[in-house]
C-alpha cells in the first residue's frame, strides 16, 4: 500500500464524512447536554462524559472521553476549573484541534457571573476554584444566559443550521420563561428557609429561591465529611428549624442520613444535574422534580 | 406559548363542531363563552409572561455589569510580566526505607543494573522531588519542563527529566513533539513515578528498562476517529539513555512504534490495553552491550468503581510483559572481557490496587523475570518480588504509603524492604492520565 495514496484517501473519507454528517457535540456535564439538546434537537449528536452519579470534579481521563473529544466539533462544560482534573488532560491527548480554540470550546462560567470568588486562594481551606463557584446549573436564570451564549455559539460553529438554533432558542427561551414563573410562584414557601448542604453546590439555587446555607458537611469544598465537624453541626441543625438536609445524587447518604437521625431534619437527595432522578429526563423536570422535593420536606 | 393556544382551540373547535353536523345555536354559544374565557385567560398569562420577560431583561443585565465590574481589578494591571508565567508544579517525595540487604551488594540474577535501577538508599532520605512547568506556548504549541532534584551520596543533583514542546493544533488527529520526553512504550513509562500507586517501579522496569525511559527525540501520535480509542505512536530518538546507549545511527539509535486502544465496559469499568516496540542500535550500553536490541511491551489495565467514581473506590489492575533480544556483543574494557551477547530476556509484573474509600488505597503487586539460559548473564534463577502496599491520602494533593517488599533477586539473597514515603503536590496540578 502507497503511504501517499493511503493518507489522501483517509483525508478525502474525512473530507466526505464532515460535509455529510451532523456537528458532534461533546459535553462535560448532563445538564449542558440537555440544553444542547433544547436548542439543537437533532442536528448535532451529543456525547456527554459524566452522569448524574459521578461526582465531575473526579472524573478520570479515561480513553473512551478522549474517543469522543477527537470526533467533537464543539465542546461544552462548565469551567472555572470544575473539570481541572481531567478536561485539560482529554484536550491534549485527543489531538482535536477544534476544540482545542476559542470557538469549538465553550465554557458556560465565563458566561455568567459566578458567586463566591475567594478573595484568598489557598489549598488550606479545600478545593476552591478561583473563579469562583462553578455549579451554576441550579439558577435558572443563568442557565438562560447560557442557552443565549450557546445558541450563538452553535450558530458559529454551524452556521448552515443558524436559523434552526435561532428558532429553537426562542422556543426554549419562552417556555424557560414561564417555566420559571410557575417555579418561583410554586417555590415561595422555601423562601428564608434554612438548609445544610453536603458540599457547596447550591449556592445558585439558594441565591434565587431565597434559601439559607447554615452549615455544610464537607468542612471545607471537596474534603470528605468528619464524624467531628458532623457532630458539631448536630446542635446547629436542630435549632435552626432546618427546611432539610440536602446532598446530591452522587453523593453518599452515610454522612446526611447520620446527621438526620441526630437532628431530626430530614435529608434528602436531589438531583443536582439531569439523570439525578428518574423524573428528572430534562432540564425543565430537573427543577420541576427540586422544587417537589423541597416542597416534600417543607411539609 | 400563544402558537400552542391558538393550535389548541382549533383543535377543539374543530373536535366539537365536525361531529355535531347539524347546526344548532346552544353549543355554538356554549363555545363561544369558553373561547372568549379563554381569551381572557390567555391575556393574563401573556402580560405576566411580559411582565417576567421584563424581570429577566433586567436580571440579564444586571449580571453584564457586574462581570464588567469584577473583571475591572484583573484588567488594571495589563501590564505584570508575571501574568504569562507557565503553570509551576511541584512534587515533592521523601522516603524512610529498611532494607535487610545493604543496597550496596544488591544484584538481580541475569540482569546487570543499569538507569536507576536498585533499590533507593537505607533510611531516611530525599526522593525524587520534581519542579515541573507548563503552558500553553501560542495557539500552536505547548511546552513542558521537568526537573527532577536527585540526591546520591550526599550530592544534590538537578537534572533535565523532561523538555518539550508539542503542537496543538495539528489536524486530523495528530500531535508531534520534540525535546526531551518519556517514551509512550507500554503503561508505566509514558507515566509521571509519582502518580504510580507503589512506592518504586516493578522489577521488570528496573531491569529492562533502568526504571523509566528517557531520551531526546521526536515523536508523532495519531488518535482514529473511531468509537473505541485508537492511538499510534511513533518515535525516533536520540540513543543515548538506557536501554540504549552510545546515540549510534549518527544520533538516532533508537525507533519505537506503539498501539494503544481503550474503552468503557458499562458505567463502571474502563479499560486500556497496548503493544509497543523499541527497536535499538547500542554502542556501549550501561550494562555493557553493544549491538542490536528490541524490546516489546504488552501492557493491560482495567479498572472498575462503583459508578465509575473511581476516587470514592474500586478495584484497578494492571499488567506488563516485556521480552528483550539481544543480538551484539558484551564488552567489559576493565577486564578486558570481549564476547558475544545474543538471547532474549522476559520480565512481568501484575498488580491490583483496591480503593477502600477516598482516604486508604491497598495494593498487591508480583514482581517476575526470566533470565537468559546462556550467554555473559546467564542465570537459572527467576528473580521474584511481592510488594504488599497501604497507602493514606489526606487530599488529592497529598499521601502517606507504607510498602513491604520481600526481594529474591538473585539467588541467596533476600532483601525484606519497608517503605514509609511521603508525597505532596504543591502548586497547579495538572491532570493525570488514565
Amino acid at each position: 500500500m502507497n503511504f501517499r495514496h493511503l493518507f489522501s484517501g483517509l483525508l478525502l473519507s474525512a473530507f466526505a464524512l464532515s460535509a455529510a454528517a451532523q456537528i458532534r457535540v461533546f459535553a462535560c456535564e448532563p445538564e449542558w447536554g440537555a440544553l444542547v439538546n433544547e436548542l439543537a434537537g437533532d442536528a448535532v449528536t451529543v456525547d456527554v462524559a459524566t452522569s448524574a452519579l459521578q461526582d465531575v470534579h473526579q472524573i478520570e481521563a479515561r480513553p473512551s472521553l478522549i474517543a469522543k473529544l477527537r470526533r467533537a466539533d464543539l465542546l461544552v462544560c462548565s469551567g472555572g476549573g470544575l473539570e481541572a482534573g481531567w478536561l485539560p488532560q482529554l484536550i491534549r491527548q485527543a489531538g482535536n484541534a477544534r476544540v482545542a480554540s476559542a470557538d469549538g470550546m465553550f465554557l458556560a462560567v465565563a458566561q455568567v457571573t459566578t458567586l463566591e470568588r475567594p478573595s484568598q486562594l489557598d489549598r488550606a481551606a479545600g478545593d476552591l476554584h478561583a473563579e469562583g463557584n462553578p455549579h451554576i446549573q441550579m439558577d435558572p436564570r443563568r442557565v438562560l444566559q447560557v442557552a443565549n451564549a450557546l445558541a450563538a455559539r452553535l450558530q458559529k460553529v454551524d452556521a448552515a443550521n443558524a436559523t434552526r438554533y435561532a428558532q429553537r432558542l426562542e422556543d426554549f427561551s419562552t417556555r424557560w420563561q414561564a417555566a420559571m414563573l410557575r417555579w418561583q410562584q410554586r417555590a415561595a414557601p422555601l423562601r428564608g428557609r434554612n438548609i445544610v448542604v453536603h458540599h457547596k453546590s447550591w449556592v445558585y439555587l439558594e441565591e434565587w429561591l431565597g434559601l439559607n446555607e447554615i452549615g455544610a458537611l464537607e468542612a471545607k469544598p471537596g474534603v470528605p465529611p468528619t464524624s467531628a465537624h458532623l457532630a458539631g453541626l448536630v446542635a446547629l441543625t436542630k435549632d435552626s428549624q432546618t427546611l432539610a438536609i440536602v446532598r446530591a445524587a452522587y453523593q453518599d447518604a452515610k454522612a446526611s442520613r447520620w446527621l438526620s437521625e441526630r437532628s431530626g431534619v430530614p435529608a434528602i437527595r436531589l438531583p443536582l444535574t439531569v439523570g439525578g432522578d428518574e423524573r428528572a429526563t430534562d432540564l425543565f423536570a430537573l427543577f420541576d422534580v427540586t422544587i417537589d422535593l423541597l416542597l416534600g420536606a417543607a411539609q | 406559548m400563544r402558537a400552542r393556544l391558538t393550535v389548541s382551540l382549533c383543535a377543539m373547535l374543530l373536535a366539537s363542531s365536525v361531529p355535531a353536523g347539524t347546526p344548532s345555536t346552544a353549543p355554538i354559544e356554549a363555545l363561544e363563552a369558553r373561547i372568549r374565557a379563554l381569551e381572557a385567560q390567555t391575556r393574563e398569562v401573556l402580560a405576566a409572561l411580559d411582565q417576567a420577560r421584563a424581570e429577566i431583561a433586567s436580571l440579564r443585565a444586571a449580571p453584564t455589569q457586574a462581570v464588567a465590574a469584577a473583571a475591572l481589578p484583573e484588567s488594571a494591571a495589563p501590564s505584570s510580566p508575571n501574568a504569562f508565567n507557565p503553570a509551576i508544579s511541584i512534587i515533592l517525595n521523601g522516603s524512610l526505607a529498611q532494607h535487610s540487604l545493604d543496597p550496596e551488594t544488591y544484584q538481580i540474577a541475569g540482569f546487570p543494573l543499569a538507569g536507576e535501577a536498585g533499590p533507593g538508599a537505607r533510611g531516611l532520605s530525599l526522593g525524587e522531588s520534581e519542579l515541573s512547568f507548563a503552558t500553553n506556548i501560542d495557539e500552536k504549541f505547548y511546552g513542558q519542563l521537568t526537573l527532577a532534584v536527585e540526591s546520591e551520596d550526599g550530592e544534590d543533583g538537578i537534572g533535565v527529566e523532561e523538555a518539550y514542546i508539542e503542537t496543538t493544533a495539528l489536524p486530523a488527529g495528530l500531535s508531534a513533539r520534540a525535546g526531551r520526553f518519556f517514551s509512550n512504550i507500554g503503561y508505566l513509562n509514558t507515566h509521571h513515578a509519582h502518580t504510580d500507586a507503589f512506592a518504586d517501579r516493578p522489577l521488570a522496569y528496573q531491569a529492562l528498562l533502568g526504571n523509566q525511559y528517557a531520551d531526546d527525540g521526536v515523536q508523532l501520535r495519531w488518535v482514529a476517529p473511531t468509537d473505541v480509542y485508537l492511538e499510534l505512536g511513533g518515535e525516533l530518538m536520540r540513543g543515548q539513555s538506557f536501554p540504549s546507549g552510545g546515540a549510534a545511527r549518527s544520533g538516532s539509535g533508537v525507533r519505537t512504534l506503539s498501539v494503544h486502544a481503550g474503552g468503557d465496559v458499562g458505567d463502571e469499568s474502563s479499560w486500556l490495553a497496548g503493544v509497543s516496540v523499541l527497536d535499538a542500535r547500542t554502542e556501549d550500553g550501561e550494562d555493557g552491550f553493544s549491538g542490536d536490541n528490541r524490546l516489546y511491551i504488552a501492557d493491560l489495565t482495567w479498572k472498575w468503581a462503583p459508578n465509575g467514581n473511581t476516587r470514592d473506590g474500586g478495584l484497578s489492575l494492571r499488567s506488563e510483559y516485556l521480552h528483550d533480544t539481544r543480538d551484539g556483543r558484551y564488552l567489559d574494557s576493565t577486564q578486558g572481557i570481549d564476547v558475544p551477547w545474543a538471547g532474549s530476556r522476559d520480565g512481568v509484573y501484575v498488580e491490583g490496587v483496591w480503593r477502600l474509600n477516598p482516604q486508604w488505597d491497598a495494593g498487591y503487586r508480583h514482581d517476575r523475570l526470566w533470565p537468559d539460559a546462556s550467554g555473559p548473564f546467564a542465570s537459572d534463577t527467576d528473580p521474584v518480588r511481592h510488594n504488599l502496599m497501604l497507602t493514606w491520602r489526606n487530599s488529592e494533593f497529598s499521601l502517606i504509603r507504607l510498602q513491604y517488599s520481600r526481594d529474591d533477586a538473585a539467588p541467596a539473597q533476600r532483601d525484606h524492604a519497608l517503605t514509609l514515603q511521603y508525597q505532596a503536590a504543591l502548586g497547579a496540578h495538572g491532570a493525570h492520565k488514565f
